[in-house]
């Protein structure tokens, strides 16, 4: 026989053999799957950022459709939409989930904040922190060596002027870098709504934060006589605005000596910073 | 009988490293060795896959030779490997998925590696009975996982080093890994010390 015509034959063969097989074992070992968790994952974004507490968008479909868990609001990227999806899979009641974003309290910027120590080791917030609280005189404030950067799945996070800043557009509060930030910086804020923000950390006397940052918090109580509705307090030297109490009038943005706090609107102030990055 | 064998495998680990002397299965080696656990389940399912392939491409070889059909080799083993190696993976998913969630993604991603089909290949070639076969193919695996474990260490090193822009990323891992490699040059020999 012609052996090019048998080497073809041999091979078609043991190829044909192998898919019959492969058939064969694929029905006859079947593993029953979870249909209904197949279906909610499809609907999930399936960045697995962990936002919802599960392992991953896989783990939230499993606990869903198990029947684990019956909250169809704790996946914040995917937001409304997304819930009601998967509720009329499951079969559960949908929710609304306000739109967030992450915000980093911090202004302490090149220009802001001084530095106390010329830091050339490994370049993480989490490593510099361990080293005298960071290279820069506030040890409360953002170290900027961009850890945030590193755990965010959705890129939304940069480094401006030396202080990580978040694109609230890009941003679909998942918290993982809330999670990373070792100063505990990152806070989430609604997103399109005006909202006074204390956008510093600092709990040292004022004298010393004047010092350190000059965007710092000096805890001076202008801010909580300004605030008509209550909503700002001083504790440890710092302010604290009170987000569900607040309304954005700005009048303790007036208030403020150092420009510490400012009022916020996440969407508004994302085209400010895209065209800055 | 024995000292045989473990001359084998000694030359397969140390003098034979597939991956830092016979630079085969360098993919892997580069692609999955950034951290010691994927690399430790990587090199797993290398030396299952190594073990299981060379138990069924050895009779089929003796198939082939038998019908002076030896050109077959190449094509017909990756065939073979390719299959088998889904079907083990179906198999393990039913059967047991511990070890199937283990050994993950990494089974299909090297169902027809070189090294693999470099192991089977190199078999034949030696003239390796079956016995002989498996121990080599033992080796092989073990030093894949030996050099994937030690490069994985140097890795993790690097991770916390300040290294200069122009050779972050794929220079440098290329530069350790041959580093690494002219480190197993000082086991030439070591086999012949030991036996010869």
């Amino acid at each position: 026989m012609n052996p090019i015509l048998l080497a073809v034959i041999v091979v078609a063969a043991i190829g044909i053999i192998a898919a019959v097989m492969l058939a064969v074992a694929s029905i006859v070992m079947a593993v029953p799957v979870d249909e209904k968790a197949e279906k909610i994952r499809e609907e999930l974004p399936g960045a697995n950022c962990g936002a919802c507490g599960f392992s991953g968008c896989d783990g939230y479909a499993a606990a869903l459709s198990k029947g684990e868990t019956t909250c169809t609001t704790l996946c914040s990227p995917g937001g409304s939409e997304v819930s009601k999806k998967i509720a009329a899979i499951a079969g559960l009641a949908a929710g609304e989930i306000a739109p967030q974003a992450a915000v980093v309290l911090c202004q302490g910027n090149n220009h802001n904040a001084g530095t106390k120590l010329n830091y050339v080791g490994v370049k993480s917030c989490k490593m510099a922190t361990q080293l005298y609280g960071g290279p820069k005189d506030c040890i409360y404030g953002c170290i900027g060596f961009g850890d945030c950067i590193e755990a965010c799945p959705y890129d939304a996070i940069h480094i401006c002027d030396g202080v990580a800043r978040i694109n609230p557009l890009a941003c679909r509060a998942c918290k993982a870098c809330i999670k990373t930030c070792p100063k505990g910086l990152i806070e989430l804020l609604p997103l399109h709504q005006a909202k006074a923000a204390v956008l510093c950390a600092n709990k040292d006397k004022g004298a010393l934060t004047r010092k350190e940052c000059k965007a710092g918090c000096i805890g001076c109580m202008k801010c909580v006589k300004a605030c008509e509705y209550d909503a700002v307090k001083v504790e440890n030297f710092c302010a604290k605005v009170d987000y569900d109490k607040c309304i954005g009038c700005g009048k303790c943005h007036e208030a403020c000596p150092v420009g510490a706090i400012d009022v916020i609107e996440l969407g508004k102030i994302a085209l400010k910073s895209i065209n800055r990055i | 009988m024995t000292k045989v064998f473990l001359s084998i495998l000694i030359t397969a680990i140390l003098t034979e490293n597939f991956l830092l002397s016979k630079f085969l299965g360098i993919c892997p080696f580069l692609g999955v060795s950034k951290k010691l656990n994927t690399a430790s389940g990587m090199s797993l399912a290398v030396i299952f896959v190594m073990l299981l392939a060379t138990a069924v491409t050895y009779p089929i070889n003796t198939l082939l030779v038998k019908n002076d059909m030896e050109y077959l080799q190449t094509i017909v083993f990756i065939l073979v490997i390719a299959a088998l190696v889904q079907l083990v993976e179906i198999v393990l998913k039913k059967y047991i998925p511990s070890l199937y969630s283990a050994l993950g993604i990494y089974l299909p991603l090297i169902t027809t590696n070189c090294a693999v089909l470099g192991v089977v290949i190199l078999n034949v070639d030696n003239g390796y009975n079956f016995a002989e076969s498996m121990v080599n193919s033992l080796g092989a695996g073990l030093g894949f996982m030996l050099a994937m474990v030690i490069f994985a260490g140097v890795r993790e090193r690097l991770e916390s080093c300040d290294i200069p822009k122009f050779m972050q990323g794929l220079p440098i891992t290329l530069v350790a890994a041959s580093l690494t490699s002219i480190s197993f040059l000082g086991f030439t020999g070591i086999v012949d010390g030991i036996f010869g």
